[in-house]
């Protein structure tokens, strides 16, 4: 028995659990000693938990495109940060436009909503663009081809934007109707930070229920599980590929809307950062998993806001929260040396690459 | 009729397509900064080419793709595409009339607009803008009704003509050390781009020297000399080749020697991920965090600065930082070699971007100095001579480059090279066949980070000083483009990748601004339609080629071993 338990384990696996080990004790030590510092009140704790699940809701409407796109084509979507970054771009010269004639201030939720939805349509159509002329011709390929394209085009969409729109920042008009906050239980909470919850819980009730509930959806699914079945069943993959890139589009477009909401600029290199994260909170929820997908942007949007903090301070490192990109990427790392299917993942043949 | 029909509709199809390309060009402001880019001078701007190149790309397209070949149709088939391409531009031209889009598009400026219409008054210029795109058309269907023999002399002269004169101010620079030779070329040349005798004499003389040349078969001719002699030849060519690259610092005058020796440490980074990505097909996107542990390394272990830890020579500090740069690329690699490739790239991705992320950090600034870097980093030094200036570290680069290409070239085919191509290829089976996977994997990744390592301390002795904003993700992404666009595991074809893709936008300050857009405009470009790069690798293109239609018997003759002979 010793003698097999020898044999399977490499210096790799030992170098690899060692590093775990040490990073590990590290997230312990630092809390201990942050918590022994009392740097923070329970009420500052309770605010950078607020700002973690907005983010997280965030998170996790973009990784909804990450997530459905690579179960269907089992590739991803490099280029999907940039769908997150195109809606509302686009969008902020609609809500400019609104906010400069009043009608913003008078009908808060109506201007919201056509807000949501012009953002919503440019990502959607950025994504059937990209879907058209990028992966479809694409999809025989060896794996790294379309990998490149994506990157290609995520490159691309950046600088075309910034050549349409210019390399400055657009500022989002402030919506007076959000301004306020309110109280529940001694916790502040911002009423933009409510309505990017609300707002991402609505969208991902509504996903899931597209996912899980209509004939399309069950379509999704039948494609991602098997393509050539599918298509015998007669279902057009075609159409559900167009379809998946659309839904995973909408989606992005709508967070980017939330986003603006906790962060008014947009800018053309804005969809980089949080693209890289929804990726890894698709990952750690486990990657082709729509409910998978809304817990790990929830835990990595919990880790970002209050990990920093919880974690650094307490291991002597200054201004900690300038490290919390840095979180989100050992996060991914961490994850997918350790767990490479996700927390809700299931285990997925490991196809070559 | 039907038949007839399609071949219209997909005319007008293509058509809109080119139009947008021309609209998009223009509106994301290329067509503008190439405005007074004259490249015959009083004739043609490089703007003009740029709004009528995407008509004739696609009229030819059209034309090539049409189902019919008889000349009229094809005729006509050109005159439509390229008529629509116009309409398109024209479309847009008079929306802007009646809503003034600048307020949101900030480069449809009344500059483009003129630019579009040629300098005329609206109405005409528009007139004028459709019958440029229409003949524009019709060339593209005569170009491809000529003999070939013909087209590739007059699409050659063309090319030319083009380059020389987008190339003036280059030109210009390298022939004034030339004596009484400049004053031919100075004739050729008029204040930008070049004369229209000029133009014309060169186009003459390049189309006729390509007419004749391509009557023989140099192929035969080659073969008819003796081995001898042969040889001779080979040696003289590399010979000459390596006098010019030797003096090349001294032809090009201070200023292009800076873009040589940013040409250089591209290259000699390419020549690193060429063996991770085209080599062993790892898609390493981190790529610039061993180049920033190179030159961090560098720059703390030599500055004289207070920051620094040992304040050592260049040559003591060059092997150390070489040594981190690896012992990163292993800590790294350990872990993550188990991963899928698409997994690899977005944690290489996340690695890149932990490092900058850190360098910045105040955590890290008493050592790395944060966001003011790390100035006065120590020079190369042999005896008493200091390479200082540009002119002089491009012979360290070179030494750099020709080290790097040595071990890459040997590399390719010994045995660990192959083991890399069979990882490649298929996993599964190399393993079956006995290749240690993480041993090999991660002697990859170590050559690339020892390679990417050098580019860093050589780029930091060449600044003089390092800055976290180097090290931004867009560096891994030039080298990835690089040696993509050159062709994945080819090694000539990392300079050619590092020449164009490099060298170009530096050497033309207007293309600065659209560099990433045309980078990833190329990526998907190529990916689509050629895959294999500029110049390919033999096996690389057999295998991307080889799944549609499969090797065609005069392309490949013999087997892949006929590449191991150069």
């Amino acid at each position: 028995m010793l003698r097999t338990w020898r044999q399977r384990v490499t210096l790799t696996d030992v170098f690899i659990w060692l590093i775990g080990l040490a990073i590990a004790a590290a997230v312990v030590w630092g809390t201990i000693k942050t918590l022994e510092l009392h740097l923070y009140t329970g009420s500052g704790w309770a605010d950078l938990t607020i700002r973690g699940l907005a983010l997280g809701g965030v998170y996790a409407l973009i990784a909804m495109g990450y997530t459905m796109v690579y179960g269907i084509l089992k590739m991803i979507n490099f280029a999907h940060s940039e769908v997150f970054m195109s809606g509302p771009f686009a969008a902020v010269f609609v809500a400019l436009g609104l906010s400069k004639s009043g009608f913003l201030d008078r009908q808060p939720v109506l201007g919201l909503a056509i807000i949501a939805v012009v953002a919503m349509g440019v990502s959607a159509g950025i994504a059937l663009l990209l879907e058209r002329i990028c992966y479809r011709p694409l999809r025989t390929a060896p794996r790294l081809v379309p990998l490149i394209t994506a990157i290609g085009a995520s490159f691309f969409l950046q600088y075309t934007f910034r050549g349409l729109f210019g390399s400055g920042s657009f500022g989002y008009p402030a919506i007076k109707a959000l301004s306020g906050s309110f109280t529940i239980a001694g916790i502040q909470i911002f009423n933009t930070q409510a309505v990017v919850i609300g707002g991402a819980v609505v969208m991902m009730l509504i996903l899931f229920g597209i996912v899980q509930w209509t004939k399309i959806g069950k379509a999704m699914r039948a494609v991602s599980e098997d393509k050539e079945a599918a298509e015998l069943m007669g279902i057009n993959v075609d159409q559900i590929i167009v379809f998946t890139f659309f839904l995973g589009g909408a989606s992005a477009g709508a967070a980017g809307v939330l986003y603006t909401l906790l962060f008014p600029v947009v800018n053309f290199y804005m969809g980089f950062i949080p693209g890289i994260k929804a990726f890894t909170a698709a990952v750690l929820g486990g990657i082709g998993n729509v409910p998978g997908a809304f817990l790990g942007a929830i835990i990595l949007g919990l880790l970002e806001s209050v990990g920093p903090n919880l974690f650094l301070t307490g291991l002597g490192i200054p201004s900690p929260s300038q490290l919390k990109d840095a979180i989100a990427f050992i996060v991914l790392v961490l994850i997918l040396i350790f767990r490479p299917t996700g927390i809700l993942g299931e285990r997925i043949s490991r196809d070559k690459a | 009729m039907n038949i007839e029909s399609s071949i219209w509709k997909k005319a007008i199809q293509t058509g809109l397509i080119g139009g947008v390309i021309s609209l998009l060009l223009g509106v994301v402001g290329m067509v503008a900064a190439f405005e007074n880019t004259y490249l015959i001078s009083g004739v043609i701007t490089m703007g003009q080419i740029l709004i009528l190149a995407p008509f004739l790309f696609e009229s030819y397209s059209a034309i090539r793709h049409a189902s019919s070949k008889q000349p009229l149709n094809l005729l006509v088939v050109g005159g439509l595409t390229g008529l629509m391409g116009g309409v398109v531009l024209a479309a847009f031209i008079g929306f802007n009339q009646l809503l003034n889009v600048r307020s949101v598009l900030i480069n449809v400026s009344p500059d483009l607009i003129t630019q579009w219409t040629f300098n005329l008054p609206l109405l005409a210029g528009v007139l004028v803008l459709l019958v440029a795109a229409l003949i524009t058309g019709m060339i593209a269907a005569g170009i491809y009704l000529l003999p070939s023999r013909i087209r590739g002399a007059l699409s050659m002269a063309v090319l030319v003509v083009l380059a020389l004169g987008l190339f003036r101010d280059l030109i210009i620079t390298v022939i004034l050390h030339w004596g009484f030779v400049q004053y031919i070329f100075l004739w050729i040349f008029a204040q930008v781009g070049m004369t229209i005798p000029g133009a014309l004499v060169v186009f003459v003389l390049v189309g006729g020297l390509v007419y004749w040349r391509s009557g023989i078969d140099q192929k035969a001719i080659n073969l008819r000399r003796s081995p001898k002699r042969q040889r001779i030849i080979r040696w003289g060519t590399i010979g000459v080749l390596a006098v010019i690259v030797l003096l090349l610092p001294q032809i090009m005058g201070m200023y292009f020697s800076e873009i040589l020796d940013d040409v250089g440490i591209y290259v000699l980074m390419g020549l690193g991920l060429n063996i991770v990505v085209g080599f062993a097909g790892l898609l390493d996107l981190g790529y610039v965090a061993f180049y920033a542990i190179g030159a961090y390394t560098l720059g703390v272990l030599t500055t004289s600065e207070a920051v620094g830890l040992l304040h050592l020579s260049f040559w003591a500090a060059l092997p150390l930082a070489l040594v981190v740069a690896v012992f990163a690329g292993v800590v790294l690699g350990l872990p993550i070699l188990r991963l899928r490739g698409d997994y690899l790239a977005i944690v290489t991705l996340g690695f890149g971007e932990i490092i900058r992320i850190l360098v910045l950090s105040d955590w890290f600034k008493p050592l790395l100095g944060g966001s003011e870097g790390i100035q006065r980093i120590g020079q190369p030094t042999i005896g008493t001579f200091v390479f200082s200036n540009q002119q002089q570290l491009f012979y360290i680069i070179l030494a750099g480059i020709i080290v790097a290409g040595f071990i890459a070239t040997r590399l390719k085919d010994s045995h660990l090279g192959r083991s890399w191509m069979a990882l490649r290829e298929d996993e599964d089976v190399a393993e079956a066949m006995g290749i240690n996977k993480v041993i090999t994997k991660l002697l990859a990744f170590g050559t690339g980070a020892l390679f990417s390592g050098l580019g860093g301390v050589l780029f930091a002795t060449k600044v003089g000083s390092v800055y976290p904003q180097s090290f931004s993700f867009i560096v891994s992404i030039n080298i990835l483009s690089l040696i993509i666009i050159g062709g994945l595991g080819s090694i000539p074809g990392v300079f050619v990748g590092g020449l164009v893709l490099v060298g170009l936008p530096l050497v033309l300050s207007q293309f600065a601004d659209f560099v990433y857009l045309i980078y990833g405009a190329s990526l998907i470009f190529m990916m689509l339609s050629r895959p294999e790069g500029l110049w390919p690798e033999a096996r690389r293109k057999l295998e991307l080629r080889g799944e549609e239609s499969g090797p065609s018997p005069q392309e490949n003759p013999k087997p892949a071993t006929s590449d191991a002979g150069h």
